[in-house]
């Protein structure tokens, strides 16, 4: 596929639901409601014609889910924090981007299936992203699983067969991966009022991470996810998979403009709003651009002062 | 009043497989069978149920994950569609639960007397998870019997398979206090497989049988040696090989079910019935009891 897709922007949010359900029990949490909504406005602002989800809160065994069902239609709670409410939804996915997904995964050696049952389990992060960023189905999504056993290889080829269905049905698309960065959560129940990141050392990391998202190093965040994982992810999963599909899918590189719009403790979790946008300029001043792909000019001299 | 207590224990993994290989009313795909192994174990195991006398059922359920403590149904009735996030081809699921409310405060309290941390869920759209509903209806499909639900902590997760088992005791050791001082005659199901790694691709008709088998070999030789053990009445050497059996197997008991029913039994030391094995898609599934009852106790298989 050659013709490379319009991709208008991407986000990277949180998947607890405590921004949509409790965002004034907690200052942090209200601050990323905030952001939320800021992004909300942004997505209608512009022309975009899908929102493409891939959620980490939906795991899959059998190859890759994709949810393709018109109109899904359910009321949804939360294992672990059901006492802060229901989540009623009703959403309107983009049934034929599913299909050609499905088709395009197949055609890269994936195993994949859409999925359009009524009362199919949207997960949280799905649910709480939609409702946040598309409250009025303003336009058409897409939900992609993330298969527990995949690894590095399974993940990236998995993003470039969602740009192949991009491209191939013209659209103008908003990628939302659904994620927290630390993700150890207080093992206890808290006073929203006490709410912080679990560790000092997870916080560390978080902000580390957040500055590559800021400088729009997506491509390195990717190269950069089993360090992540290791440090701090717990370990529910074999690998951090949600920077590998996103940088697959936004392009490999490092070229977007980057912005946090909000970084708080969700039950110690490390909850991030972020946003990428495609960017023109700024190719080669970043870790893993090149300066030509096409021409040998020699291998970059990182040990040299430059141009100090 | 006499004092409560376990009347049986029963190890009942919950593929969703076996339910759609049944074809009961409730479940809307259609299937041509399959997993017979499996399914006519549960029907033993049922049969032998029907002949006791009891009041509830208490699952612990891998598919209902909690990572802030222990969580526990809190409300007398369930109705809903359970539509299974994984195999949503096969397990479409109506049904209407009833839950022993009494029985699951009383655990609830007991559990947070031992200083777990604990949680009752009130919230009325709650969806069941449907590792409850498997187990639950492949042992009593006529579901005449409220139940209670105990959440999966996810100790092995944040901590260590060990950590899973010590916790899961002191959960079992609560449970048991609770079930003693409620005067009541309770099934314990322990909701989960024992190997659990998974085909990532389905066949076209997932109940052909033409193309079911244990992932591989290793697994299938860490189920037999379980299964040896249980026969043999060596449940605490079952618990303490667990962490490792987890670690090489991805086994389905690292949710804690398997030693939090050990735990309220006692550690059984005499031997378990055996009803059935069988991989699905991949995964070593294996069907057993534990009767406290010598007189009743059988050799099944
Ligand atoms: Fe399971």
């Amino acid at each position: 596929m050659s013709e490379e897709p319009e991709i208008v922007l991407g986000l990277y949010v949180p998947p607890h639901p405590h921004p949509l359900l409790a965002s004034e029990q907690n200052e942090g949490w209200g601050k990323l409601r905030d952001a939320f909504d800021t992004c909300r406005q942004r997505i209608e602002e512009s022309d975009a014609d899908l929102m493409l989800i891939y959620s980490t809160t939906w795991p899959s065994i059998v190859g890759h889910q994709i949810q393709a069902h018109p109109k899904p239609v359910f009321t949804h709670v939360d294992d672990d924090f059901h006492f802060l409410g229901s989540m009623p939804y009703e959403f309107h996915m983009d049934a034929e981007y599913a299909e050609c997904y499905r088709e395009a995964c197949e055609a890269r050696g994936l195993h994949a299936r859409t999925v359009a049952f009524d009362g199919f389990p949207i997960d949280t992060g799905s649910v709480v992203a939609l409702k946040l960023l598309n409250p009025d189905n303003r336009i058409p999504a897409c939900i992609v699983s993330s298969n527990v056993y995949s690894n590095r290889a399974e993940q990236i080829v998995l993003g470039k067969a969602a740009r192949d269905a991009m491209s191939k049905l013209g659209k103008k698309v908003v990628v939302v991966v659904v994620a927290s960065l630390s993700n150890r959560m207080f093992t206890e129940h808290i006073d929203p009022a006490d709410d912080r990141i679990h560790s000092a050392k997870d916080d560390e990391w978080n902000r580390k991470i957040l500055e590559f998202f800021e400088n729009g190093r997506l491509e390195d965040i990717s190269q950069l996810s089993r360090d992540i994982q290791g440090q701090i992810r717990v370990s529910k999963v074999v690998a951090y998979k949600p920077a590998w599909w996103m940088a697959a899918t936004m392009g490999q590189h490092n070229n977007y403009d980057g912005e946090v719009l909000a970084y708080e403790a969700l039950h110690g979790a490390g909850g991030a709003v972020i946003q990428l946008t495609p960017a023109k300029g700024g190719v080669g001043d970043k870790e893993f651009d090149e300066d030509d792909v096409e021409f040998y000019h020699g291998d970059r001299s990182v040990l040299d002062k430059g141009m100090l | 009043m006499a004092k409560g207590e376990v009347v049986l224990g029963c190890l009942a993994p919950h593929p969703p497989h076996v339910v759609y290989a049944e074809n009961p009313e409730q479940n809307e795909p259609f299937s041509e069978g399959g997993w017979e192994a499996l399914r006519w174990g549960y029907h033993s195991l049922a049969r032998k149920l029907k002949g006791i006398d009891y009041d509830c059922i208490v699952v612990l359920t891998p598919h209902w994950q909690t990572y802030v403590g222990t969580h526990f149904l809190g409300l007398e009735r369930f109705q809903n569609i359970s539509v299974d996030p994984i195999f949503p081809n096969l397990f479409r699921f109506n049904h209407d639960i009833t839950v022993d409310v009494e029985m699951a405060e009383a655990m609830h309290d007991a559990a947070a007397e031992a200083g777990i941390i604990t949680k009752m869920m009130r919230n009325p759209d709650f969806r069941v998870d449907y590792g409850t509903i498997v187990s639950c209806h492949m042992l009593n499909p006529d579901w005449d019997k409220p139940i209670v639900t105990i959440s999966s902590n996810r100790s092995t997760h944040y901590y260590s398979n060990e950590v899973m088992n010590e916790q899961a005791t002191a959960l079992g050791d609560a449970v048991m206090k609770a079930i003693e001082a409620s005067g009541k005659k309770v099934v314990l199901v322990a909701s989960h497989s024992l190997s659990h790694r998974h085909f990532v691709t389905e066949a076209p008709l997932p109940e052909d049988m033409s193309r079911e088998h244990i992932y591989n070999h290793s697994q299938y030789v860490w189920d037999m040696k379980i299964i040896d053990m249980m026969r043999r009445g060596e449940m605490q050497e079952v618990i303490d090989v667990l962490p490792e059996m987890i670690e090489q197997t991805m086994a389905e008991a690292e949710g804690g079910g398997l030693t939090w029913m050990m735990a309220a039994m006692g550690m059984p030391d005499y031997p378990a019935e055996i009803y059935g094995y069988q991989s699905v898609i991949g995964t070593g599934n294996a069907i057993a009891a534990w009767d406290p009852n010598e007189a009743t106790r059988q050799l099944v298989l």
